[in-house]
């Protein structure tokens, strides 16, 4: 099954890293994803700009708007596709990562219905 | 990353807000950020323990709020409030608390935290050194480090401002949309303003004082987090990011500037200028063209120009010309020579900067420029005075080391080949 793993986390807070602790961070989540790799299960990795740069379409009445859809407390940064046994497997990843990322935020798994791989290289 | 460092992280991103919101409760600047201080304290104790709360900010203001009260309470022996654990582990409190915090009344209070710092008879430096004190929570010292001066005389300089803001009398009314906007002005004016401390310190600069562009971005993201469809505030983040994306590459080993034509643009940074360039094609949809907007617009064709052969001069003449009549300065009309330089020749450049001789006597750059106009044309005897009088007023010492290449070179081979320097492209 391949589950999408959405990253939410304070913006504000991720924004205050400083390059040494993103890179840091960076460097342990890059461990994570070499496993993951290694083992075949990682699919499509997206690290997202900041929501400031974000413009949103509204299907009706046609609206283009400055900024993400949703206003929330934490924001989706970013997101994995992991292909994963069982929805434990898929938290275990989740734990993982987690431990790589410790502090604020969350990590959302989700089943896929859908999986497209494109053609992007 | 250790507890600590997300705690700390956590603390330094809701400090506008918490402080902000503080602010508005207790009107009175000191109080405010002790509150906050006492909220660290309680944080520092209990998110170790129980996690980070869901919304740092109003599980601070809160915090903050009460243990405010708590003192006053206890100075005036009436009864104290519980104790911030079993506070803090009510996560209802909490959620309603955030609840009613709409985002409007954050915008306000983070609006108002930093244009209490833009106050007009304050000068440009202690703006700027208020607003990192307060909004962004640096140290004293580590703003004296950055202004190269004593702890002792920063603490001085920030305590006179501080009691002249608060003599000013700033309404703490929810503003209208008019005085809003004139508040969203001068505080962008200040970002840029610090944006500027980091950006022009060059690379012998000591970290605090670099890092100022990089906390001057993070204020533009969050004032954009709170004006989302403002252009002139996505123009302003833009320029920031687009500016500070060539910070890699602009001097070389030895702390020499290194010419934007000279630059090596695998250097620069390509998420920072994504974000910019990202921000630019929203900012323009909304047709609304500003000083902020026009200014990346130039930065980001720089930043699209795969060498420095490829740029599109004429474009960046055209936006110079539009901000030269949105907002007529000297400086503009010098940036706007160098081009010209490159279109028309250096005659033409000399010719327009020509009227600005008065007015920019003692500017840096006017004396750079013009010195390398004139050994384009040949005219070395004159060059060299120019170059003496640009060397005088240098203000970093990777300045003086590029002025001082022209003189060497002027006194080694006689010839020209000196090239103007993009000032601020």
């Amino acid at each position: 099954m391949l589950y999408a793993i959405l990253c939410y986390n304070s913006e504000d807070v991720v924004y205050s890293w400083t390059k040494e602790e993103d890179d840091a961070v960076m460097a342990r989540l890059d461990v994570v994803h070499q496993k993951l790799a290694k083992q075949g299960r990682l699919g499509p990795a997206v690290r997202l700009l900041p929501t400031t740069s974000a413009a949103t379409f509204r299907k009706e009445p046609p609206l283009v708007i400055d900024g993400p859809f949703a206003e929330t407390k934490e924001q989706l940064l970013g997101f994995y596709v992991v292909d994963c046994e069982d929805l434990d497997a898929a938290l275990d990843v989740a734990r993982e990562l987690a431990v790589a990322n410790p502090g604020t935020g969350a990590y959302e798994v989700r089943p896929t219905s859908i999986y497209l791989p494109g053609v992007i290289k | 990353m250790t507890d600590i460092t997300w705690i700390d992280a956590a603390l330094t991103s809701a400090r506008p807000q918490a402080v902000g919101a503080l602010l508005r409760y207790f009107r009175d600047l000191d109080t405010a950020e002790e509150a906050y201080q006492d909220a660290c304290l309680k944080a520092l104790k209990n998110w170790p323990t129980n996690g980070p709360p869901r919304d740092p900010a109003a599980w601070l203001i809160m915090v903050g709020r009460n243990a405010a009260l708590d003192g006053v309470r206890k100075r005036s022996k009436q009864q104290a409030l519980p104790p911030e654990e079993q506070i803090s582990n009510l996560d209802d409190a909490e959620d309603s608390l955030a609840d009613r915090l709409d985002n409007a009344d954050y915008r306000d209070d983070v609006l108002r935290l930093l244009f209490i710092c833009c106050h007009p008879d304050l000068p440009a430096t202690q703006q700027v050194a208020l607003a990192l004190r307060i909004v962004s929570g640096l140290s004293v010292r580590q703003i004296a480090r950055a202004f190269l001066v004593s702890e002792a005389a920063m603490e001085q300089r920030i305590t006179r401002a501080k009691a002249k803001v608060a003599g000013a009398g700033v309404a703490f009314a929810t503003p209208g949309a008019i005085e809003r906007s004139e508040r969203l002005a001068a505080v962008a004016a200040m970002v840029y303003l610090i944006f500027n401390e980091g950006y022009s310190a060059g690379v012998d600069a000591n970290d605090e004082r670099a890092a100022l562009a990089e906390e001057a971005i993070r204020l533009a993201r969050l004032l954009l987090r709170l004006f989302q469809a403002d252009p002139e505030i996505m123009g302003l983040t833009a320029l920031l990011l687009l500016q500070h994306s060539r910070s890699a590459a602009r001097f070389d080993a030895d702390g020499a500037a290194v010419l934007l034509e000279d630059q090596d643009r695998s250097l620069w940074n390509r998420k920072l200028i994504a974000e910019g360039l990202a921000l630019m094609d929203k900012a323009m949809r909304h047709r609304q063209p500003g000083a902020y907007q026009i200014q990346a617009a130039i930065a980001a064709l720089h930043a699209r120009a795969r060498s420095f052969d490829e740029t599109d001069w004429t474009q960046i003449d055209n936006l110079y010309a539009s901000l030269e009549q949105l907002q007529p300065s000297p400086i503009v009309t010098l940036n706007r020579s160098v081009i010209v330089a490159r279109l028309k020749g250096a005659e033409v450049a000399l010719e327009m900067i020509g009227p600005l001789a008065t007015r920019l006597s003692t500017y840096f750059h006017f004396h750079g420029a013009r010195g390398a106009f004139l050994l384009q044309l040949g005219r070395n005897d004159e060059a060299r005075v120019a170059f003496d009088h640009a060397i005088a007023l240098a203000n970093t010492s990777a300045e003086a080391a590029h002025i001082r290449q022209h003189l060497d070179r002027l006194t080694n081979d006689g010839a020209g080949g000196a090239r103007p320097s993009v000032v601020k492209a």
